[in-house]
């Protein structure tokens, strides 16, 4: 290793050790601003989860059930949806909510809610084509008994987003990691302004920017450590399959 | 309550390949009809045809009610308790407030009421098959099909599942039962209907069809030799 490389990994290194000791720090003394960003991150994602489950589960299991001309070429728009550039919503959204945009009128840009919006676009359709595989694998082992029981579309969409419930979990699990690990969107609809609409992942990408590495470093340790708590809160919840 | 089924030139086609038929039928509309014939007879398609489930190439079908039921030779149990597998038909048949004490009865009658919170999935083939028998009879069924509900079941489970399906067609309901078991078949049939290349070679009572089989596949079949 040359010295200007072990220079940088010292570097390195060291940055690791102040993020962890500065993690720690803002931790412990539940940091006023931390707690805000952190506040704010979970109420968006969680809130833009919820609506994207309202949308996607239902529209997944109706899809998983239903027969219909054009439904392949659905499920290739809806799994191609799943890959959706997060800037490129965010710009949608922006163009939208922007004073002369068709819904400029509500004042929603740099807001949480135009944040929310953006990441239920991104979201719904990851939960929609997952959860419409999901349902698709049950409807395929209870159809005939369904159809023998003479159930209607509605009650069998039901019946199967209730017995899928524990891989739905995991669906929305999924459409959560996305959320809060979004930046791209966010940035452009939120503005990243302090105390309104800063979340971690733009003031991480805020703090990388202005070099401060510790403070980005620790802030997204501290994403990571609300990954795996939201993870394990809801596996916890996860009744066993009856 | 009786439920005739009758069909006309019934067949049904895969594949460029004709699986059934064309079969003219007229099953009694009381007691119990065995479909037997050897693998691939076609008897599990029939009984598909006959309760709606798969659409015929061809001929018409004639059944007096919609009122039917099927358990099928690998019971679906739904992913929740014993007794909400009950439930999920019951309340669709019966007011909310007489549901938990119908269902209640029902598993006492077959003996899983300790077991009513337990996974359905938990329980043991028979008990999973008697839980389907139980569903499907919660619908109040006028016509039963039942595709080879004993298959895969110990002797004392397929008494029991026997027990309730002599019961079941004694109160009026119409049984129609897929069986490869010819003891099952002489204690539960009234009549026969035998099955080979999707076409059947002989309808009798079930006491003619044991004691003097008309057709050569069928006495081969009765004897355990090998019907091609």
């Amino acid at each position: 290793m040359t010295s200007h490389a072990k220079a940088g990994y010292d570097r390195a290194v060291q940055d690791f050790t102040d993020a962890f000791r500065l993690a720690f720090g803002l931790v412990i003394s539940l940091d006023a601003d931390l707690v805000e960003i952190v506040s704010l991150s979970l109420r968006v994602s969680l809130i833009a989860v919820f609506i994207a489950c309202l949308i996607g589960l239902p529209l997944g299991a109706r899809l998983a059930v239903a027969r219909f001309r054009g439904r392949g070429a659905v499920l290739v728009v809806v799994n191609a949806l799943m890959g959706l550039p997060p800037v490129v919503v965010g710009l949608l959204v922006y163009l939208h909510l922007s004073r002369s945009g068709p819904l400029g009128s509500f004042g929603l840009l740099y807001t949480p809610t135009a944040m929310i919006i953006a990441q239920t676009i991104l979201i719904a359709p990851i939960i929609t084509a997952l959860s419409r595989q999901i349902i698709e694998d049950l409807h395929e082992e209870y159809a005939e008994q369904f159809r023998s029981l003479g159930l209607t579309r509605s009650e069998t969409t039901r019946a199967l987003l209730r017995d899928g419930r524990r891989a739905l979990v995991t669906v929305a699990l999924a459409g959560f990691g996305r959320a809060i690990a979004e930046v791209g969107a966010v940035i452009i609809v939120g503005g990243n302004i302090d105390h309104l609409t800063r979340v971690m992942t733009t003031a991480i990408a805020l703090e990388t920017s202005k070099g401060d590495l510790p403070l980005a470093l620790a802030l997204g340790l501290i994403l990571l450590v609300l990954a795996l708590a939201v993870n394990a809160l809801a596996m916890t919840l996860r009744r066993p399959d009856a | 309550m009786s439920a005739g089924v009758t069909t006309h030139g019934l067949a049904f086609d895969a594949g460029g390949n004709r699986r059934v038929g064309p079969l003219d039928l007229d099953l009694p509309a009381t007691g119990i009809t065995v479909l037997m014939g050897p693998n691939g007879a076609g008897k599990s398609l029939l009984l598909r045809l006959l309760h709606g489930l798969i659409t015929p190439t061809a001929g018409q079908i004639k059944i007096s009610t919609d009122r039917q039921a099927m358990v099928f030779q690998k019971p679906v149990m739904l992913r929740r308790s014993v007794a909400e597998n009950l439930i999920f038909v019951l309340k669709r048949r019966h007011p909310r407030a007489e549901v938990e004490g119908r269902c209640r009865n029902i598993l006492r009658e077959i003996d899983l009421e300790a077991r009513a919170g337990q996974p359905a999935r938990a329980l043991s083939g028979g008990e999973q098959q008697r839980l389907a028998l139980a569903r499907a009879l919660a619908t109040e069924p006028e016509l039963l099909f039942l595709d080879e509900p004993t298959a895969s079941l110990d002797p004392a489970s397929t008494l029991a599942i026997e027990a309730t399906v002599m019961r079941a067609a004694a109160e009026g309901t119409k049984v129609v039962l897929v069986t490869h078991d010819t003891g099952q078949a002489r204690r539960v049939a009234g009549d026969v209907v035998f099955l080979h290349k999707g076409m059947v070679c002989e309808h009798s009572l079930a006491a003619d069809f044991f004691d003097s089989p008309v057709s050569e596949q069928a006495r081969a079949y009765l004897d355990g030799r090998i019907v091609l």
